[in-house]
């Protein structure tokens, strides 16, 4: 069924033959050829490469609320940030007694801290299993909760948006606080190894990436899948006709519960997948800044058609690299006049400017 | 020590000689030397150049006694390092520093002399325990002045040094003195030296005066009649007066918590200000338009650096640079906010989403203009003397000036604006173009002059708030963003669309934080409050305010 999908969408073909594509090969020739062969990749490549995996993930869970329910959220950094703090949370237990302090149980920031015992809630992720299910849990359940109060209530639109906002915002100053336990300012760093392995080897940095690749396309595949059954359908149609859809009898606010639940979850896996490979993370993670860049990304490759926001993560996130190299300056007028361009000019993206491409030419 | 003693004797002889005679002019000399008063008076000047410390602090006790009216002038140009010594004729000297080197006058005489450098003069230096004295000594002489502040400063500098002279001057002030504050601080003085007395009625006594009066001495002296010392008995041995102290403490105590609260209502009223001042710019666009204007803090920004270049300009008149800036910081916004929608949102209408990204693009942008013309660092804006300090009501409860300017400045803004609104033209037409676009559109109202003027309308307070928020904080490229997201709780939360639930919306937010600060801690209160909204606007949707009637279907 997933492939039956799949056959009548060129689109969609060539995006997972691509990222099937770089994640293995950049990791392949990053640890087959030698240094200074030509088809050597360096390290920096490859985490580089894994980040803009991970970045397109969390913008395929954005287009999921985005382009097929119509939630503009602009908290979605939330949920990648906290599946990261979990298994920022697994990676600093897995540290063990190698800390700068030498304490068998404590992480660094809680001897820092003065703290004696370890909080509660840091309890079981110094299983992997455990650690897993908290990155898809915790930003399932906020998401549940949130979206079960919003929606239920009817709150829409800029509304609702503004809302998301409002969330980031206070979790963003909630991790800053030292007593939350979860490292406050510096957030958690200095990871050592993750299952056993050393994340500083170029070879557990491999599979990250091929990992951060598999899930993509995982992600993607399903996202396709998800849109296209009864149920996704039922959710464009609301997007585009809410109350019509009301009216037909379908509970609109279980729909839109579902969706946000299951994008806020793939953010989470994201976040989780992103850690290992930056190897920190802290609360800047919920600046509402970095919700709306994530926007952007969507935006700029086209909301609405799931390989849109894969394309548009990883253009936007290239093009923010090799510009704060250059000229650190420019990034933000870069960005501004994306945001306005990109509304104004073209509402449908780069894939919405490819559709009608391609549109004109079959018409000819 | 023999000869010292001798020398100095022989100083002190030719001072009383030499000085008026070869320091003053022949004719002033002449009535001097044949006033004695004036003679120990410039004999008791000399003495303040002698090289021993206890002969100067005679010298300091004697010029005190003396009834002369440039004593005390001369005490408090010694206080702050302003006499000094001519070196080549050794007389005294009251001098003003100015650009260049000292404009001088006679200490004895006031007679000016002219400038001098500051190589011709010597300072008169002070040592810590003649300062203290000095003190003393001003506020006793200013216990007779005729201004009643400076009677009320030199009664609470005596009585933070009790001794028994100082205790016979207030007690001799207390016979005559007919200002309120000034008596009050003379009760407390004496009520707090009685609490220390043996005799138990008088202790008694004190206290019950006591209860009247907010004083943190005060209290601190009751609570320790109550308190137990390291043994654990009690550091007043008399039950009465222990019993009596406990009730004197708590009424003290519950007044202390009257006037904190009314403080943290204050405070909260100004914080609350400051967001009203900060959200009703967005509750015209937001609210009347329908237009979600993420550049709004950006705007503001725009004000605050306006204030900042008008002191740049003039950096001789705060004052009137600030009140200046008003208006400036009104037109920069204004324009600026003008041309946002004229060049992106105009073209956007009906799609909120979008507009909410496209102006998040211009904050970005105007955000990194700034950044590279005024770089990234925070630039200070100066206070005016009449905007510094605060109005000290008691011990427990004081006012800040610039917060209550602001305070008043907003709810200026706030009628002026509802004024505009309620009776002009263009307040009618946006009433119009808010109620029902297409029908006003129909009757001849150009809507999208209107929605231009709007636009800047709000756009231009946006500038206003930041003028008043350069006041209060940093002026720095991240200034808007920090006030954002605040902004559109108390807009949210107020209801959109409604002034007067902005203007609720944004004191009761003020104060509710403010009352959560001392139990939670800045930032937790500041979550707490988000939270509160949040969970609100799933019970509301439309805020505390809903628009009822025919607004409410736009």
């Amino acid at each position: 069924m997933t492939l039956q999908g799949l056959k009548n969408d060129k689109e969609s073909t060539v995006i997972v033959g691509l990222l099937a594509a770089v994640s293995l090969i950049i990791p392949i020739c990053n640890l087959l050829f030698p240094v200074d062969s030509m088809f050597h990749f360096s390290a920096y490549t490859v985490s580089l490469i894994g980040k803009y995996l991970t970045f397109a993930l969390l913008a395929l869970s954005l287009d999921l609320v985005w382009g097929y329910c119509g939630i503009l959220a602009l908290g979605q950094g939330a949920f990648f940030a906290l599946g990261g703090y979990a298994m920022g949370m697994y990676l600093m237990r897995q540290i063990g007694s190698r800390g700068v302090y030498g304490d068998p149980v404590l992480p660094d920031f809680m001897v820092f801290l003065n703290w004696k015992e370890l909080p509660w809630y840091w309890f079981g992720f110094d299983h992997f299993w455990f650690a897993m299910m908290m990155v898809v849990a915790v930003p399932g359940l906020l998401a549940y909760i949130f979206g079960w109060l919003a929606f239920r209530s009817r709150v829409t639109g800029v509304y609702l948006s503004i809302m998301t906002q409002a969330l980031t915002y206070a979790l963003m100053l909630a991790f800053f606080r030292n007593e939350m336990g979860f490292g406050g300012n510096n957030g958690l760093t200095d990871f050592k190894d993750i299952l056993g392995f050393n994340l500083q080897s170029e070879a557990v940095r491999a599979i990250l990436l091929m990992c951060s690749g598999g899930v993509l396309i995982a992600a993607f595949v399903g996202c396709r899948w998800l849109v296209n059954t009864k149920m996704g359908r039922v959710v464009t149609a609301l997007r585009d006709q809410e109350s019509r859809v009301r009216f037909l009898g379908y509970r609109v606010e279980m729909f839109k519960l579902w969706i946000f639940v299951c994008s806020a979850m793939l953010a989470g896996i994201a976040g989780a997948l992103y850690v290992p490979q930056v190897g920190i993370i802290n609360p800047s993670e919920f600046s509402p800044l970095n919700s709306l860049e994530i926007v952007m990304w969507v935006a700029v490759g086209g909301r609405g058609t799931l390989y849109g926001a894969i394309l548009g993560a990883i253009l936007v996130n290239f093009s923010k690299t090799v510009l704060t190299g250059l000229l650190p300056e420019i990034w933000l007028f870069t960005l501004g006049a994306m945001f306005i361009l990109v509304t104004v000019l073209m509402p449908d993206g780069l894939a919405g400017l490819w559709l009608r491409v391609r549109r004109t030419q079959s018409s000819k | 020590m023999i000869p010292q003693r001798i020398l100095l004797r022989t100083l002190m002889v030719l001072a009383i000689w030499v000085v008026p005679i070869s320091v003053f002019s022949e004719t002033v000399s002449a009535e001097n030397v044949e006033d004695p008063e004036s003679l120990t008076f410039s004999q008791a000047l000399s003495g303040l150049q002698n090289s021993s410390l206890s002969q100067r602090g005679e010298a300091l006790e004697q010029l005190s006694k003396l009834q002369h009216p440039r004593i005390i002038l001369i005490l408090q140009a010694l206080l702050q390092g302003q006499l000094f010594q001519i070196r080549d004729d050794g007389r005294l000297v009251i001098a003003e520093k100015q650009k260049s080197g000292y404009q001088i006058q006679l200490a004895q005489t006031g007679e000016k002399l002219g400038n001098k450098e500051s190589s011709q003069l010597k300072k008169l230096n002070l040592t810590n325990r003649l300062r203290s004295q000095l003190k003393v000594l001003i506020s006793r002489l200013q216990l007779n002045s005729e201004d009643p502040s400076l009677r009320l400063k030199a009664v609470k500098t005596l009585s933070k040094r009790p001794d028994q002279q100082a205790y016979t001057l207030l007690r001799n002030l207390s016979q005559t003195e007919t200002n309120h504050d000034v008596r009050q601080a003379l009760q407390l003085t004496f009520a707090l030296q009685d609490l220390k007395s043996a005799d138990k009625s008088r202790r008694l006594q004190a206290l019950e005066s006591l209860k009247h009066l907010d004083s943190v001495d005060a209290m601190n002296q009751v609570k320790r009649l109550t308190d137990n010392d390291s043994d654990g008995s009690y550091l007043e041995p008399d039950d009465d007066v222990r019993k009596l102290a406990k009730s004197v403490l708590t009424k003290i105590e519950s007044r202390r918590q009257f006037y904190s609260s009314i403080e943290t209502i204050f405070f909260g009223l100004s914080l609350g200000a400051v967001l009203v001042l900060a959200s009703i710019g967005l509750a015209i666009t937001f609210g009347v338009m329908g237009v979600i204007n993420m550049a709004h803090g950006e705007l503001m920004m725009l004000g605050a650096y306006t204030t900042y270049v008008m002191q740049q300009i003039m950096p001789n008149h705060l004052g009137l640079s600030l009140l200046l800036s008003i208006p400036a910081a009104f037109l920069v916004s204004g324009l600026v906010g003008i041309a946002i929608e004229r060049g992106i949102i105009r073209f956007l209408y009906g799609r909120p989403l979008e507009t909410l990204l496209a102006t998040f693009g211009v904050s970005l942008f105007l955000q990194q203009t700034v950044r590279s013309v005024f770089s990234p660092l925070n630039r200070s804006v100066s206070t005016p003397e009449w905007m510094s300090g605060s109005l000290q009501i008691n011990d427990f409860l004081s006012f800040t000036w610039n917060r209550f300017y602001i305070l008043v400045f907003c709810l200026l803004v706030f009628s002026l604006l509802l004024l505009i609104l309620k009776r002009t033209r263009l307040g009618l037409e946006v009433r119009a173009v808010t109620q029902n676009r297409n029908m006003a559109k129909a009757m001849g109202i150009p809507t999208d002059r209107v929605d231009a003027m709007t636009f800047g309308l709000g756009s231009g307070i946006a500038g206003v708030a930041g003028v008043a928020l350069s006041q209060i904080t940093n002026v720095g490229p991240n200034l808007g963003q920090s006030y954002i997201v605040d902004c559109f709780m108390v807009v949210v939360f107020g209801g959109v669309g409604n002034l007067w639930g902005t203007l609720v919306a944004g004191f009761s937010l003020g104060i509710a934080n403010k009352f959560l600060e001392p139990y939670a801690g800045a930032v937790l209160a500041k979550i707490l409050v988000l939270v509160f909204i949040i969970l609100f606007i799933q019970k509301r949707p439309r805020g505390l305010f809903p628009q009822k009637g025919r607004a409410a279907e736009a």
